[in-house]
Order: C-alpha cells, then sequence, then structure tokens
C-alpha cells in the first residue's frame, strides 16, 4: 500500500547531463558543473530562466581545499540569484541531492529544480586518501592511524566470515561492472578483466586488493526536476520519482552489525513505502546500487532487499545481475567502472535510471523491458542510505 | 544517453607538468574530549577500560556516552570492563595510513568487549598471522588487551598497545 502522504506536487526528472570522469580533468569544479547543468537543461529543453531554484551535492570540502563548496559552485550550477541549497551526507550525497530536488518541487514551493553533483577528487596532495583521515574521532580513533581502506576490509571480511562468501564471488561484481562501463561514455575504468585478474592484483588490507576498489575521480552530473504539470506540457517520457529514503545511523561503526546495512533496509523502506512497493526483488526491474567497492554492491543489495541476506552473490554468480539478467544490476558500469567522483557518482546513477526508463541507454541498454527503477547511495563513516526509485511515465 | 555521446571534459595527460601551488594550512585544534571520553582516557591512564551503562538497554556504551542514542536518556553509571572480547572481523593491512607499503604486515581487529551488550573497539591485534586473519580462524578469538608500562601511559587510545589471543586455560 502506498504511503498516505499529501504532496502537493508529483515530481518528474526530464534532463539528464553528465560530464567525462578522469582521474584528473583540466576543469575547475565549476567549470564541470556548468557542463553538466547545461547538458540537462538543454536535453529537458529548458533554460535557466525557467529554473526556480538549484540545489547542489558535493562532498567534502576538503577535497578541493575551498570551504563553502556550494556557495562556490553556485554561479557554475546556475544558481546566480535564485534559491540555492547545498545538501551533503557523505558518500550518499550523490542520491541525497535529487531527493533534496523533489521535496523542492513536491512541497508547492517550486516547479523547476535543477540538481547539480560535482566532485573533485585531483586538487588533494598527494592523495585525496590523506582527506578522508578527517572522518575519524580525533581522540578515540585517529590515534590508532585508520586508513579509509582499513574499514571497508574489516566489514567485507564480517561479511564474507557470516555467510562463508568466496572471494572470487565477489570479484564478479568488479569483473560485471567495468565491463558494463566498456559502453558508458563517461567511463575512467572501462575494461574486460577476469576473477583472476582481480585476485591477483595488489593486495592492499586483506582482503581488499586493488581492483576490488572504484577510482579516485573528477566529475559532474546533473538532472532537471519538475512539477507535473511542467512535465505533461515539456515531455512525452517524463520518469516520475516514485519514492524517496533516507536514513543515518550513529558515527559508533564498531557496535555496529557490520554483515548488514540495516541504515540502507530504513532508507528502502521509505522509498518503497511512498511508491507502494512491497515486493522490491519483483518490483524493481533495474538498480543503480552503490559499488565503491564490489562487495559493498552485493552488501547494498541485501540491504535493499533485491537479494536475500548473503545472497546477492549467488545472485552474481549465476548471471541475474547482468544486463540481460533477470535483476540487472549497474548496467552504467557504476562507480567501479565509470568512476567515483563521490557526489557526482551517486547522481550519474540516477541518469542511468533516468536513461535506462525512458529506454535511451543505447548498448547499455538491459535487455527485459524496464518500468520501475532504482538509485542508491551510501557514505559517512558505513552509517547513512540513500534511495530513489523512479518510474517510466 | 547512448554510448555514442561524446560528453564535456578535458583530461589532463601529464600532470607532472602542472603547478602545484603549496599552502600548508596552520589550523591547530584543542578539541575537547567531553565529559564521556575524558574519564575514559584518564581511566585508560591507569590501565582500566570504562563504559557507560543504560538501564533502559542494559547496553554498556564502549566508548562511553553520556546519552544512549537509541534510548535517548542520559545513561545511569560508570562502569568497569574487563579488556576482554571477542574478534568480530580482521584485516591484514600491507599499508600504511598514507598508503605507502609496510613492511611488515599490520593486523587490525574489531574487538566486542565483554558483557556489553554490543560494544566495539578497533584497535591492533598481535600474537597471531596474518594466514589466520585469512583462513578466519581469528574470528570469535578471546582477546585480551595487553597495556603499556604504566610510566609511558599518557591518557589515550594507544595506553592499550594492542590485543592478543587469550591462550588455552588461561582466565582473564
Ligand atoms: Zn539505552
Amino acid at each position: 500500500m502506498k504511503m498516505n502522504i499529501n504532496l502537493k506536487n508529483r515530481v518528474a526528472i526530464v534532463g539528464a547531463g553528465l560530464t567525462l570522469f578522469r582521474r584528473r580533468l583540466k576543469e575547475t569544479p565549476k567549470e564541470l558543473a556548468w557542463a553538466a547543468a547545461k547538458m540537462a537543461l538543454e536535453s529537458a529543453g529548458l533554460e535557466l530562466s525557467d529554473v526556480d531554484a538549484v540545489v547542489i551535492g558535493t562532498a567534502p570540502d576538503a577535497f578541493d581545499g575551498i570551504h563553502m563548496k556550494g556557495e562556490y559552485l553556485a554561479d557554475g550550477s546556475g544558481g546566480t540569484g535564485k534559491p540555492v541549497m547545498r545538501v551533503y551526507v557523505g558518500g550518499g550525497t550523490g542520491v541525497f541531492t535529487p531527493i533534496a530536488g523533489w521535496w523542492h518541487v513536491a512541497s508547492g514551493l517550486f516547479d523547476v529544480v535543477l540538481a547539480v553533483a560535482e566532485e573533485k577528487m585531483s586538487p588533494a596532495m598527494p592523495h585525496p586518501q590523506s582527506v578522508f583521515a578527517h572522518i575519524w574521532d580525533p581522540i578515540i580513533e585517529r590515534p590508532i592511524g585508520p586508513n579509509l581502506i582499513w574499514i571497508f576490509a574489516l566489514e567485507m571480511h564480517r561479511y564474507m566470515y557470516k555467510y562463508n562468501i568466496k572471494k572470487e564471488d565477489i570479484a564478479r561484481v568488479s569483473v560485471k561492472n567495468k565491463r558494463n562501463a566498456l559502453d558508458h561514455p563517461a567511463a575512467q575504468l572501462g575494461a574486460k578483466i577476469t576473477v583472476e585478474d582481480v585476485l591477483n592484483s595488489e593486495m592492499l588490507v586483506y582482503p581488499v586488493q586493488r581492483l576490488d576498489i572504484s577510482p579516485v575521480s573528477d566529475g559532474a552530473a546533473a538532472v532537471v526536476m519538475v512539477s507535473e504539470h511542467i512535465a505533461r506540457r515539456i515531455t512525452d517520457s517524463p520518469v516520475w520519482v516514485e519514492g524517496v529514503g533516507w536514513s543515518l545511523d550513529t558515527v559508533h561503526w564498531t557496535g555496529r552489525d557490520l554483515a548488514y546495512p540495516k541504515y540502507v533496509e530504513c532508507a528502502a523502506r521509505m522509498a518503497y513505502k511512498m511508491a507502494g512497493i512491497t515486493n522490491p526483488a519483483r518490483e524493481i526491474d533495474v538498480a543503480e546500487v552503490y559499488d565503491p567497492f564490489d562487495y559493498k554492491e552485493l552488501h547494498h543489495m541485501e540491504g535493499l532487499m533485491l537479494a536475500r541476506k548473503g545472497e546477492a552473490p549467488i545472485l552474481t554468480r549465476e548471471g541475474i545481475t547482468e544486463r540481460d539478467g533477470d535483476l540487472p544490476i549497474n548496467p552504467s558500469g557504476g562507480l567501479l567502472g565509470v568512476g567515483n567522483p563521490i557526489a557526482a557518482a551517486g547522481m550519474m546513477k540516477v541518469t542511468e535510471i533516468y536513461w535506462q526508463l525512458r529506454g535511451e541507454a543505447g548498448k547499455r541498454q538491459v535487455k527485459k523491458p524496464v518500468y520501475t527503477g532504482l538509485a542508491q547511495a551510501w557514505g559517512d563513516l558505513m552509517q547513512v542510505g540513500t534511495v530513489i526509485v523512479l518510474r517510466a511515465g | 544517453m547512448d554510448e555514442k555521446v561524446r560528453l564535456k571534459g578535458t583530461p589532463i595527460k601529464r600532470f607532472d607538468e602542472t603547478i602545484t601551488v603549496e599552502r600548508s594550512s596552520t589550523a591547530k585544534y584543542a578539541w575537547t574530549a567531553g565529559q564521556a571520553i575524558s574519564r575514559f582516557l584518564v581511566e585508560l591512564k591507569k590501565g582500566k577500560l570504562i563504559g557507560r551503562r543504560c538501564n533502559k538497554c542494559r547496553r554498556i556504551l564502549i566508548p562511553p556516552r553520556m546519552y544512549c542514542e537509541s534510548c535517548f536518556r542520559a545513561t545511569d553509571e560508570w562502569i568497569y570492563v574487563e579488556p576482554i572480547g571477542t574478534v568480530n572481523t580482521a584485516v591484514v593491512s600491507y599499508i600504511t595510513t598514507t598508503r605507502e607499503k609496510l613492511e611488515k604486515p599490520l593486523i587490525i581487529a574489531v574487538i566486542e568487549i565483554e558483557g556489553t551488550g554490543g560494544s566495539g573497539l578497533f584497535h591492533y591485534l598481535e600474537g597471531v598471522n596474518p594466514e589466520d586473519v585469512i583462513n578466519r580462524k581469528v574470528f570469535g578469538m578471546r582477546v585480551k588487551a595487553v597495556w603499556k608500562p604504566e610510566a609511558e601511559r599518557e591518557g589515550s587510545i594507544n595506553d592499550i598497545k594492542y590485543f592478543v589471543p587469550i591462550t588455552g586455560g588461561e582466565e582473564k
């Protein structure tokens, strides 16, 4: 049954834009935001003068070394002289940005909102890894000298232990996503690799190896979100936002069930309830699931209830999550293949579902007919889930 | 958007030819440890592990908090716990914090502190081999804290040097 909420406006996505994702792009953050925003507006057939408000998503200021990053990005994102809001929930930001765009329109406050996500990780020297050191508790955790990969390795290994999962079954995710990315025009790391390549890649923090991880990237993405009466006027194929959900756990990650992302389930339940979805594994036709590490795709499929606990590796091994499978996961190539400019990567997932539901994904188009799709992101100290459910008009 | 679309963006090919502006921040912070963690650090210096108990959900919170985030009420009392736990998960790091190669791999674990109802600490694990981690033998292993000598403790999480397995027959 659908959630009983009174929305002023039904909300549609009517345009999407992307830049290349690369380790280092010459463009500034503003120039990237502008390129993605302009492409999104043009694809919707709209001008900046049609836009009522702008929502910006970007992850830690420290990557760029520029504070007040929302304000900094405002002009490149089309926000000059308009109501502008920046949202931030770590790695979950890319999906949270269109969620914020949704409530701007659903509330009745605005009819046309431009949602822009940008990330430039290349300025941080010598490596953005050093910036991640600032996410831990300064007194209890930083003295131990944590590396970001440690905490993911700890989570991955707990997941493998609890469900007796083999490393090769996790590596299949990396193989699939990098291969899918060969057909994505923004992709940084599209490649034909084998499970053996992943298992033979440099061991960083057992069980995490080099090819288990998404790259460091620059890039931007944008979508145009409008109220129903505008959507009906400008397009025959709007993509409706049917459900949104988000949820945050505490930063006390060492006391958490590391084998199951409960906070992702909470976010998914909120979105499913709004969309009237009772059996997600059957009702979601295609999903873009957050995959900064290969195991995270599996972990998140389970949190999203697209697979039973511990069974996502089986679906992957059986080919069900391939583009021609029954439940295609990350047909774009995901973060592992397209790249991981943090906020822009989450938004890239939303753009992929938008194109999939419109049948515009070209060689990436999944084989089965798709009507309902989902995009999800995750982040902070392994504590946030953001989910959006989209439906073809 | 199909695979043939040409997207904007100009990859930089030769990064070594760019000019880097050096600016080191002089920002320094005097973080307060707060009410709960201040006491926690004082007790670590004495070689003791202390938590805060919530009498409603009956958890002992470590690191301690003055409030229980689940029940959203003040925690009730300070309570000492044995620095003993079981390994919830463990990994072998071949890299440092800043991603340089380590000569001797480091084992890091999340340790569930016994009797707390789920509180965990993450710390170093010694006395086991990387193979024990890789073959998952360490999961569920009982471990205890090894403290720095009293004179070297400074009220830090590193007053615990690391955790080691409790060998057969040994109790506390
Ligand atoms: Zn409580």
